[in-house]
């Protein structure tokens, strides 16, 4: 049952996916955007790019994510989809954890098939990019995750934007710091192993607290 | 049933609440401002100088008790919001969103004082000493609690979303200090650590526990006023707030 | 150990259901039962409560006060998932999706009754050929008979349909009784929320009026 009832949502959100596949590159057209600008704003110093480079890809990701959890449940509440999940005969966190999975799927991994390119725009040099790249494929999903619960608190209210930023960013720190963390180290020739492996555990956390949390978001908003 | 469970439950009736928090707020507010008051003459006149400092870390009687009581007003919100998402318990709901503001204060006041602390040792106002920028976050932390209760028109419906947050907020709070504390120690190297496990002279400790006291006592007058406030305001359409309202007319 | 769901005891059985919004009673406390081959018409003006009615009794709402068993055991809300289906005033649709993507998706999350099959309930609302139109170009009564089709579809034994009436023309009208009636002879049951008396199942039902609490 669980089983039939994560592949209908998958087969579903990929459908939905490719009937709107321009939007899927939203977000990585805005990360590329937050890498523009910040490079305008630094100057074109290739020194001064280089070492901003970590933090500028990390938080580069980790905005976009952030504008992109907006879609996260909002198509579902609107519609009375949300309701269904609630009504269907599978726990209400097993279909948010298929869900998050989905998004993530959907929005982050462009922007980490983005980050190669976007690496070379901010003169990241290349035995940095694995180290980034491992540290993305850890943290974006627990941004995903954490960002669940903040979108689930979020979902009836109209115009949520702001405040969906103000409850996520906090609970973003932790994974920024080990992630942009992690490249630094590696720069500074200290071992960034330690580091990656907080995200991963962090992950292994997030993995199943996160969607029960959620769950219950989603009920508490939608009474 | 057992007198001191019994008391419990009659405290979640909202008009007994009511009448217990109207009758021990003024005492609470009072022997908190004494205390603080008390704590805060020793601290000016009666410690001496410190040798290193100077003056300057008297400051540290309204920092450090600040500090702890932006905390541990923390893990009080998070433990009213659990009560109150599990049990259900209109009352907890009350208490827990009645925290909050208070917290934010404290915490505030630990950032500015911290600031304060700083300047003349640092030579800036801010250092992104890893505690105090522990302390900013929990700020946010706070004012995102603040704020999402505030967004969510059902009064009971936004209690228990904002209770959930706080339960995320505490459990990721520790998670957020560990991180910043390795930031630092990556990026800074060493700073003098102006917060640290410097003993104190035992002599210089009374003044801190008065105002350790004060700040707590003063916690509870301010939670029992502002629990009071929202209960109120939450029955306003009940028989026994109209009742209040009209012999209060009366008098 | 878990009570095992009785054949012979009411598909629906409520004790002294009450639920209040901002401590605001909105209805309350209600007793009342559904039987298996029965229909519970539930008629109220509009502020009544039927919608709530029916969200609490479908576990979409929690934080009710009394009892609700379904076939004799007692379920919380979120254990009513999979014994009931709700018909609802938004149907649960994705607008960039077609009719028979829209269904296999439900149905998976939902599951789907033995021996029928999608297509053919989309033929049994008339919404033959419309198989790929995707939800968005239907009209309003075509994504009601989408949701009816859905409905079909259900294995539930137990229907909270909340105005199922609204955006029908009168073969719409007539279709949505045919549905309950033969769910009823197959030994369902079904709540139907309506305004008033102008469109109603003619089957055996009972009445439940839902007023405003003072």
């Amino acid at each position: 049952m669980m089983l039939a009832a994560a592949r209908a949502l998958v087969v579903r959100d990929l459908t939905l996916l490719w009937r709107r596949r321009g939007d899927a590159l939203q977000p990585a057209l805005f990360a590329l955007l937050v890498v523009v600008l910040f490079a305008l704003a630094l100057g074109a110093e290739p020194a001064a790019l280089a070492r901003a480079a970590p933090a500028v890809l990390w938080l580069a990701v980790l905005l976009a994510g952030l504008l992109a959890l907006d879609t996260l449940f909002r198509g579902d509440a609107e519609d009375g989809s949300l309701d269904q999940w609630l009504l269907a005969p599978v726990p209400l966190p097993w279909l948010v954890l298929v869900r998050t999975a989905m998004h993530w799927a959907t929005t982050a991994l462009p922007l980490l098939l983005a980050t190669p390119l976007l690496a070379e725009m901010m003169q990241l040099p290349p035995r940095q990019l694995p180290v980034l790249m491992a540290s993305l494929a850890l943290g974006t999903p627990v941004l995903s995750l954490l960002g669940a619960v903040v979108a689930a608190l979020t979902v009836g209210m109209r115009r949520a934007g702001i405040l969906v930023a103000l409850l996520a960013l906090p609970l973003y720190v932790p994974v920024l710091v080990f992630g942009a963390g992690s490249v630094a180290a590696a720069a500074q020739g200290l071992d960034p192993t330690g580091a990656l492996l907080l995200l991963g555990a962090g992950l292994a956390l997030a993995l199943p607290l996160a969607p029960l949390a959620a769950a219950a978001a989603i009920r508490i908003s939608q009474s | 049933m057992h007198p001191v469970v019994r008391w419990f439950h009659q405290l979640g009736s909202p008009p007994y609440f009511d009448r217990f928090a109207a009758r021990w707020s003024p005492w609470a507010y009072g022997i908190g401002l004494a205390c603080m008051a008390w704590g805060v003459y020793g601290a000016l006149y009666t410690v001496p100088a410190d040798y290193q400092q100077g003056d300057s870390f008297r400051i540290l009687y309204v920092h450090v008790p600040s500090a702890w009581m932006s905390m541990a007003v923390f893990a009080l919100m998070a433990f009213y919001a659990a009560l109150a998402l599990i049990w259900r318990i209109k009352l907890c709901e009350v208490l827990a969103m009645a925290c909050a503001p208070a917290g934010a204060l404290f915490t505030a006041i630990t950032l500015a004082t911290g600031s304060i602390w700083g300047k003349p040792m640092w030579g800036t106002w801010w250092d992104w000493d890893p505690r105090l920028t522990t302390e900013l976050i929990l700020l946010f932390l706070y004012l995102g609690v603040i704020g999402l209760y505030n967004a969510i028109d059902d009064r009971r419906a936004a209690a228990r979303a904002a209770a959930l947050l706080a339960i995320v907020g505490v459990a990721l709070l520790p998670v957020i200090h560990w991180s910043v504390t390795w930031w630092n120690s990556l990026h800074q190297g060493q700073t003098i650590s102006l917060f640290g496990e410097s003993k104190m002279d035992p002599s210089m400790l009374p003044p801190l526990w008065w105002m350790v006291v004060g700040t707590h006592v003063w916690f509870v007058g301010s939670l029992l006023a502002r629990a009071r406030a929202d209960n109120l305001r939450r029955e306003a359409g009940k028989d026994w707030v109209a009742r209040m309202a009209d012999a209060g007319a009366a008098r | 150990m878990p009570d095992a769901p009785s054949a012979s005891a009411p598909l629906l059985d409520v004790r002294g259901l009450g639920f209040a919004r901002d401590d605001l009673p909105l209805f309350g406390p209600l007793d009342f039962s559904v039987e298996a081959g029965e229909a519970l018409l539930v008629q109220g003006g509009n502020g009544a409560g039927k919608t709530t009615l029916l969200r609490v009794l479908a576990g979409l709402l929690d934080g009710g006060r009394g009892e609700v068993r379904l076939r004799g055991v007692p379920a919380a809300a979120a254990a009513r998932a999979g014994q009931v289906a709700y018909l609802g005033h938004l149907p649960g649709l994705k607008a960039d999706l077609g009719a028979v993507e829209n269904l296999e998706y439900l149905c998976g999350l939902l599951g789907r009754r033995e021996g029928v099959e999608i297509d053919r309930a989309l033929a049994i609302v008339g919404l033959a050929g419309y198989e790929d139109a995707p939800a968005r170009n239907l009209s309003a009564g075509q994504r009601r008979r989408l949701a009816l089709a859905r409905l079909w579809l259900s294995p539930a034994r137990l229907w909270l349909l909340d105005e199922p009436y609204a955006n029908l023309d009168l073969p719409g009208i007539e279709l949505v009784n045919r549905m309950v009636r033969a769910h009823l002879d197959d030994g369902g049951g079904a709540l139907v929320t309506t305004h008033g008396a102008y469109a109603a199942p003619p089957v055996r039902t009972r009445l439940l009026q839902l007023e405003r609490a003072a």
